[in-house]
């Protein structure tokens, strides 16, 4: 198990009406993408809770992505503007705390980019692959009691 | 200081106020609350530049409520930390006046909304220039060595809450932390845990901590803790333009949204 490659393990919290739909079309348009991706669908991105992300990482993940539909195309009209309103100030906090937010990829794709989401998995596999894994976080879990 | 004690006498006589919440003498030089229902004890009451606590996070208490008409010395956190509460519905409008000590030793009664906004706008910025030099100092590290600092600094956090408790923003009568149905994040003082807490603290006081430092202060261990929660704050006001703690009518910034709010990070 050691002598094998490094594959990230990327967990996605999409929107059900965008994002969910477009990664839909990714398949049935028989468009290839790498497999490292774990999608979890939420109702709207407005759904997405910052302590997702970490609890994401928490669990083992070594990259997230947080996708959901275009300003101005919520299905629910203003959960994507209040999502990006609270990444706005997250990315910015974790910034600060000095996470590596390389390992977060925020983005819009409506149900029609069903080939943005391939190039944006794959873009985002490869990146992470020359990352490496998390491991300053996961350290953490492993970290005793103070 | 006698100005003050004469005007908390004269509200408490008079039956503008039922309880007084000023500043009295501590152990060791320190300042600590005092609350003050009757004549007889006005002269506990003192004021100097040591009284720096916040003392609005006792004005949403419900014991504090009931006593009645409520009256508060009100330093410029304090100041802030009212009309932060009213703007969220906790205080009513006109249910606290302030009384406001002046440089030249006079007191101001605040008794609305209006009075304190408009006292608020002549004072200086709420960031202290001691915490804006620490925060500069903390950007100009590498992630690397910001994620060290704040993962030493984190570890020794013991959970006691008193950051939580201390907060006069922190007044929801159940807190998701004390939730274990599920139990979103470790009770236990581990570095996972500390790290979640903290940053939900943060979370959730951007665009809304008034910057009075009270959580730092309250540390029994000493985690510079209030630099979050004021570079959270100063992350709402530098991106949305919404100071929090200078207006009874402020929209909460990340209860709201503006269609062209500018980013440069989403794909």
């Amino acid at each position: 198990m050691a002598d094998e490659a490094f594959e990230p393990k990327i967990t996605a919290f999409v929107c059900n009406w965008c994002t969910y739909a477009g990664a839909d079309l990714t398949g049935t348009s028989r468009l290839k993408y790498q497999s490292n991706i774990r999608i979890i669908r939420l109702p709207c991105t407005g759904r997405v809770d910052f302590m997702l992300i970490q609890k994401a990482f928490a669990r083992g993940s070594d990259g997230v992505i947080v996708s959901g539909c275009h300003p101005n195309d919520c299905h629910y009209t203003s959960g994507n503007y209040h999502a990006r309103r609270r990444w706005m100030v997250f990315n910015d906090l974790m910034e600060f705390m000095g996470l590596d937010m390389r390992r977060v990829t925020f983005s819009w794709v409506s149900a029609a980019e069903g080939a943005k989401w391939a190039t944006l998995v794959n873009e985002v596999t490869d990146h992470l692959r020359e990352l490496g894994p998390y491991t300053e976080y996961q350290r953490l879990l492993n970290a005793g009691v103070a | 200081m006698d100005v003050l004690r004469n005007k908390a006498r004269d509200l408490l006589a008079q039956g503008q106020a039922q309880v007084v919440i000023g500043y009295e003498a501590g152990t060791g030089g320190a300042r600590r609350p005092s609350f003050v229902r009757s004549e007889a004890d006005v002269a506990r009451l003192v004021w100097d530049a040591d009284c720096v606590g916040n003392l609005a996070g006792y004005l949403t208490r419900a014991e504090i409520k009931k006593m009645g008409k409520i009256a508060v010395v009100a330093n410029a956190a304090t100041l802030r930390a009212l009309l932060q509460l009213t703007a969220e519905h906790q205080l009513a409008e006109g249910a606290v006046s302030a009384l406001v000590v002046t440089e030249e030793g006079a007191v101001l009664e605040l008794s609305n909304a209006q009075a304190v906004t408009e006292h608020v706008a002549t004072l200086p910025a709420s960031l202290s220039a001691a915490d804006r030099e620490k925060l500069d100092q903390l950007m100009a590290l590498s992630r690397e060595e910001r994620r060290a600092f704040w993962e030493q600094e984190l570890q020794r956090c013991i959970k006691c809450y008193a950051c939580r408790s201390s907060c006069p923003m922190c007044y929801c009568g159940s807190c998701t932390m004390d939730c274990n149905r599920p139990q979103w994040v470790p009770v236990a003082s581990h570095e996972m845990g500390n790290l979640e807490y903290h940053t939900v603290r943060a979370m959730h006081l951007a665009g809304r901590c008034v910057e009075c430092g009270e959580c730092g202060r309250a540390c029994p261990v000493g985690i510079p803790i209030h630099l979050l929660t004021c570079y959270a704050e100063e992350s709402v006001r530098r991106q949305f333009g919404q100071p929090a703690g200078t207006s009874a009518t402020l929209n909460y910034a990340l209860g709201t949204f503006r269609p062209d709010d500018q980013e440069t990070f989403i794909r």
